[in-house]
């Protein structure tokens, strides 16, 4: 099961990228946990500057939102299925 | 940072993909200059030859006005937010806190209010790169120069001021938001307010190592400039078209001189009532300049103008909600309050000068 963290702080970019994550998952019936984090001192851990993030077993993949196109190649290449 | 390459380049033949893609985009840059330059004799042919309207009517000025500047403002933005997000594609949030780490206030305010305005920056991330500056001992006050210039100056209200004012304008506008953002950030250091910062913020443990983001290549740069641009002119055409399609109308119908005694110099109070007007309006900017470019040729004051464009871009009501999470009210009141005056004074400034 591999887990996905969005860490977001509430702005639309970060809810479209959540919502986008979940369709993947969906779609590609992903064996994945999806978690939105909005938690500011958790958020701060991972060390990143900007926001939304994505996160792959505590790993993070990249910040922002380049396209649902693009989530769907990296969290393929993470391995998300 | 989203560097995904969209083609999945092979690393060994990096190289010639990116000869590759420097010949696209200088094919396409020639493309550029031969569609800008076709586009006056366009609308020209337009309105008084094929539409056949008499070239001192309002209606044919009004139209060969709104052809010659709806697809001219849409090719300098393209064109222009892919050569700015290609500069930016050289900083990055990471280096820039870097840079500033122990710079003192005043140098790092100015250096701030720069990098401000070439870092990739979005409202999203106003709080992590509030917290991150914060915690890496930037002064608060170069932090809010940084918060305060990457909106002021923001890069779709200075393509369209250059677009249809010309680089002087566009060029006061630029150097009137810098100093903005240093002489507002330089208030609030000295009024040191490390108080109103919420309280958690200071204990917030921000990973180590500076992890900088890896350099892409040009490939890469071309390619996330092309979505920016792509991105940008498909979110602002509509507001541009509205906006041009308004300002024509102005153009060709209402009087000389209508506005002078409303928006012109010798109203005193139209400075901050346009602050005031601008605050709300947030996000259109690319509607609202050819609006205020037809009001301005019907003698509203220039300074009026500035103003009330960088109120619009520069104090944003949902921005304010998102750093409302690291600020409190008081500190978020002194924000607005410090911003605000600067532009009134701006405005002032301006319209004393031209």
């Amino acid at each position: 099961m591999t887990n996905i963290k969005v860490l977001g702080t509430g702005c639309t970019t970060c809810k479209r990228l959540l919502a986008d994550v979940n369709t993947l998952v969906a779609k590609n019936n992903w064996q994945a946990q999806v978690e939105y984090v909005t938690d500011l001192p958790t958020i701060m851990s991972y060390n990143i500057m900007s926001t939304p993030a994505l996160v792959v077993d505590e790993k993070v993949l990249m910040t922002g939102h380049p396209g649902a196109a693009k989530v769907e190649l990296a969290l393929m290449k993470a391995g998300a299925a | 940072m989203p560097m995904e390459n969209a083609t999945a380049t092979p690393a060994e033949n990096k190289l010639p993909t990116d000869t590759r893609a420097f010949v696209i985009v200088a094919l396409s840059a020639i493309a550029w200059f031969a569609l800008y330059n076709v586009i006056q004799p366009f609308a020209n042919w337009l309105s008084y030859g094929l539409l056949a309207l008499p070239k001192d009517s309002h209606l044919g000025q009004s139209l060969a006005f709104f052809f010659y500047d709806v697809p001219k403002i849409i090719l300098l933005l393209g064109g222009m937010i892919f050569l700015i997000t290609m500069l930016r594609s050289f900083f990055s949030a990471e280096q820039t806190r870097a840079w500033l780490g122990g710079k003192r206030e005043g140098a790092g305010n100015v250096m701030a209010a720069a990098l401000g305005i070439i870092t990739p920056f979005c409202s999203c991330s106003a709080v992590p790169l509030f917290i991150g500056f914060v915690e890496s001992g930037i002064p608060l006050g170069v932090t809010f120069s940084f918060l305060i210039s990457a909106p002021v100056v923001n890069e779709v209200a200075l393509v369209m001021l250059f677009g249809m004012f010309g680089w002087k304008v566009a060029g006061l506008y630029l150097v009137s938001g810098l100093t903005i953002a240093i002489v507002a950030g330089v208030v609030i250091g000295r009024l040191k307010l490390e108080r109103y910062v919420e309280d958690f913020v200071w204990q917030i443990k921000v990973g180590k190592g500076a992890n900088l983001p890896d350099q892409p290549t040009w490939t890469q740069r071309f390619q996330v400039a092309w979505d920016s641009a792509k991105e940008i002119v498909g979110k602002v055409w509509l507001y541009v078209i509205v906006g041009i399609a308004i300002g024509a109308g102005i153009h060709g119908y209402v009087p000389e001189s209508a506005l002078a005694g409303i928006l012109g110099k010798q109203a005193w109070w139209s400075v901050p009532a346009a602050v005031l007007l601008g605050v709300p309006l947030y996000s259109n900017a690319a509607g609202v300049i050819p609006i205020v470019h037809a009001l301005m040729e019907k003698g509203a004051a220039l300074g009026t103008v500035l103003a009330f464009m960088m109120a619009v871009v520069g104090l944003s009501l949902p921005e304010m909600v998102i750093l409302r999470r690291v600020l409190k009210p008081q500190l978020i009141a002194v924000f607005i309050g410090v911003v605000a005056f600067a532009i009134i004074i701006t405005g002032y400034l301006f319209n004393l000068v031209f």
